[in-house]
């Protein structure tokens, strides 16, 4: 029998007790302590902390991209625990959308290509796929590039394209890990601005970052260190200043 | 999505192996290759056997001829180096005790001096029954062959090779009506037959014999009841192979020959023979498709290598795909598409430059006269290209395979990491 606390009811992300260790020949590292993490719908949070703290573990755990060893996960009131690969694909797609460091687009394909992909997993009619992908090319601002290979684009472009790709099927979750690390302060500041935005209108953020004025952007800061949270507040948003 | 025909999935195949376009090359040739060679040598079989088949066409092939010899062992009392004949009534005898014959005709024969008006010259004339005409690939160009009434009657027809026209008649000189001598009798000439067998087209002595009833040989030239030969057919669905030991024994039985003496009845067993030609084909296709499917299968373990390699160059992309909701299902299906997409595109194009390079051929081959070639017509049918096209299939199945399952064993978080 599974029993919910009022509180993971509400959350679109519970996680109680989370341990991950990578297993190294014959060594074992552990990575992941004993997380406890909560996430409510509509939340944009930060995750901080020195390289090595398992930020990103725990980024994939969330992503059903990796597994955890102990401790429960639930994804919007679903527990997440021994899924078969075909589950796991179908939960990607439908409620998670992943933002990558080096974002990860497929070269071959064109912009509305790449952002048109998750909804071709669906099932989606070509049709509706290139109109809905057209809709996220140009909330991203790149509605003219849609032909475009990623070559052609630069670095904060691909990174629109991929939050485009990323929001294509409409997922709950958004998931960045440094999503602004390959980029100059000023693209940044325009990914996190068009990331505040998804946010305003209701979509929950998780953005794993290096950057303390990335952070400063989100509503909540999140501090790993040593696999165990160390620090969790509320803080102000601060709107970034493209202009100044 | 469920559908192999779908345009999406083509899409993702051809912009993938677009991406590729070496690779798709050089993996391409080695199954083209092999299904090229394949392709050649099962036609050059299938017109080897068409140009020998067609030798032997008209030919009642489903025949035995057997002849009589001196004996060469002693047997109750009858001396060995004997000579003896056939008879008439050996016929009857085979007919009525072995069943399963169609025809038994006898035949006697001799050369001897041929006369027209002031022409002559030594020809070889035999004594045949009606039923011979359907035994020997003798096709007649004028007139008839000999009939029952002639047989009965002890007509004094004859029909001429039509090989014997230009060496006996006048240019222009009405052929049928006309009398010849033969040993100093006349015959009246009723047909004029042309011999189509493979001994027909080498040797224009086989167009020269003439043919007169047996029964009317018989008694002209004093051969009483004797018979030199016997052509022995037997029915469409009864090999005569299996019968030749009864005949023959039957043969040793009426005559008092040792049966061990293998030397006293001369025998060729055509249908033996032609079903060695068989053998020859079917052994000839097999091997063709061995060596084909030898080569094919080094062309498909390329595919296959090389698929792995992509996988491999493309386990990051397949990462991506999979955090973007592609199921292994998906995965798997895309990478055996290419797979089997790659495998028969090379398959077919192997088939149709084959196919070209054959049609080429077949237009040289036109050009020749038909009875000089062995090979007739090399073609390949259309059920071999079928089974081509279900193997290709079925290799591009197995090519893919391997690096399928390797494509979706990883997690999908490694092959995002991995550069
Ligand atoms: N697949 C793996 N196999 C073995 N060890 C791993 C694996 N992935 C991560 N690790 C190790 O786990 C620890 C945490 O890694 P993780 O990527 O979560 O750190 P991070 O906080 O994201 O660091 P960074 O800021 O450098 O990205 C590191 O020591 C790393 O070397
Ligand atoms: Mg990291």
């Amino acid at each position: 029998m599974l029993k919910y606390t009022n509180e993971q009811i509400a959350a679109m992300i519970a996680i109680q007790n989370l341990h991950k260790s990578y297993q190294i020949g014959s060594n074992s590292l552990p990575v992941l302590k004993g997380i406890d993490f909560n996430v409510k719908e509509g939340e944009m949070v930060s995750i901080m902390g020195s390289s090595g703290s398992g930020k990103s573990t725990l980024l994939n755990i969330i992503g059903i991209l990796d597994e955890a060893d102990e401790g429960s996960y639930h994804l919007d009131n679903i527990e997440v625990k021994n899924l078969n690969e075909k589950i796991a694909a179908k939960y990607r797609n439908k409620f998670l959308g992943f933002i990558f460091q080096s974002f990860n687009l497929i070269n071959y394909k064109t912009a509305v290509d790449n952002v048109s992909l998750p909804l071709y997993y669906q099932g989606v009619s070509r049709k509706e796929r290139e109109e809905r992908a057209l809709f996220y090319l140009e909330k991203v601002g790149l509605a003219d590039w849609s032909k475009h290979l990623p070559s052609e684009l630069s670095g904060g472009q691909k990174q629109r394209v991929a939050i485009a790709r990323a929001l294509a099927s409409d997922p709950k979750v958004l998931l960045a890990d440094e999503p602004t690390g390959a980029l100059d302060t000023k693209t940044s500041y325009g990914v996190m601005e068009l990331l505040q935005q998804i946010n305003d209108e209701g979509k929950t953020l998780i953005i794993v970052t290096h950057e303390p004025d990335i952070a400063a952007m989100t509503k909540r800061n999140v501090e790993l260190k040593d696999g165990l949270i160390i620090g969790d507040t509320i803080i102000n948003q601060v709107r970034p200043q493209l202009h100044v | 999505m469920n559908n192999f025909f779908n345009r999406d999935l083509w899409n993702e195949i051809i912009s993938s192996l677009k991406s590729n376009k070496t690779r798709t090359l050089v993996t391409s040739f080695g199954v083209f290759w092999g299904i090229f060679i394949m392709v050649l040598l099962l036609s050059a079989a299938k017109g080897f056997e068409t140009g020998i088949k067609h030798k032997f066409q008209g030919i009642a092939t489903n025949s035995l001829f057997v002849w009589a010899q001196r004996t060469s062992m002693e047997y109750e009392g009858m001396s060995k180096n004997r000579s003896y004949f056939f008879d008439n009534q050996d016929a009857k005898s085979i007919k009525d005790k072995v069943k399963g014959l169609k025809i038994v005709s006898p035949q006697n024969n001799f050369t001897t001096l041929i006369q027209h008006n002031l022409k002559d010259g030594d020809y070889t004339v035999e004594g045949n029954a009606p039923e011979f005409l359907g035994q020997k690939s003798l096709k007649l160009t004028q007139g008839r062959f000999i009939n029952q009434q002639d047989i009965d009657q002890k007509r004094k027809v004859a029909i001429l090779g039509w090989g014997l026209i230009d060496e006996l008649f006048e240019k222009g000189e009405t052929v049928i009506g006309s009398y010849i001598r033969i040993k100093g009798v006349n015959f009246k000439v009723v047909g004029v037959y042309k011999d189509t067998s493979i001994d027909g087209q080498r040797n224009i002595r086989a167009q020269q014999n003439i043919h007169i009833p047996f029964n009317t040989f018989s008694q002209v030239f004093n051969f009483g009841e004797k018979v030199s030969y016997f052509f022995i057919t037997a029915d469409n669905n009864q090999s005569v192979t299996d019968l030749k030991e009864k005949i023959i024994g039957l043969l040793q039985k009426r005559h008092k020959i040792n049966p061990k003496d293998k030397r006293a009845i001369g025998n060729f067993d055509l249908n033996e023979q032609f079903e060695k030609f068989n053998m020859l084909f079917v052994t000839l296709k097999a091997v063709s498709f061995f060596v084909g499917l030898m080569i094919l299968l080094s062309g498909v373990i390329g595919i296959s290598n090389i698929m792995l390699i992509v996988i491999k160059e493309r386990t990051k992309e397949i990462g991506i795909r999979r955090a973007l909701g592609a199921t292994p299902y998906v995965v798997k299906k895309q990478i055996l598409s290419e797979s089997i997409f790659l495998t028969l595109l090379s398959g077919m194009a192997g088939v149709s430059f084959a196919s070209f390079l054959l049609f080429l051929v077949n237009l040289k081959i036109d050009s020749l006269d038909p009875y000089d070639s062995m090979i007739l017509n090399p073609i390949v049918p259309l059920p071999t290209i079928l089974i081509i096209f279900i193997i290709l299939i079925i290799f591009g199945l197995l090519a893919g395979m391997i690096p399928a399952q390797k494509a979706v064993k990883m997690k999908p978080i490694n092959a995002i990491r991995t550069e």
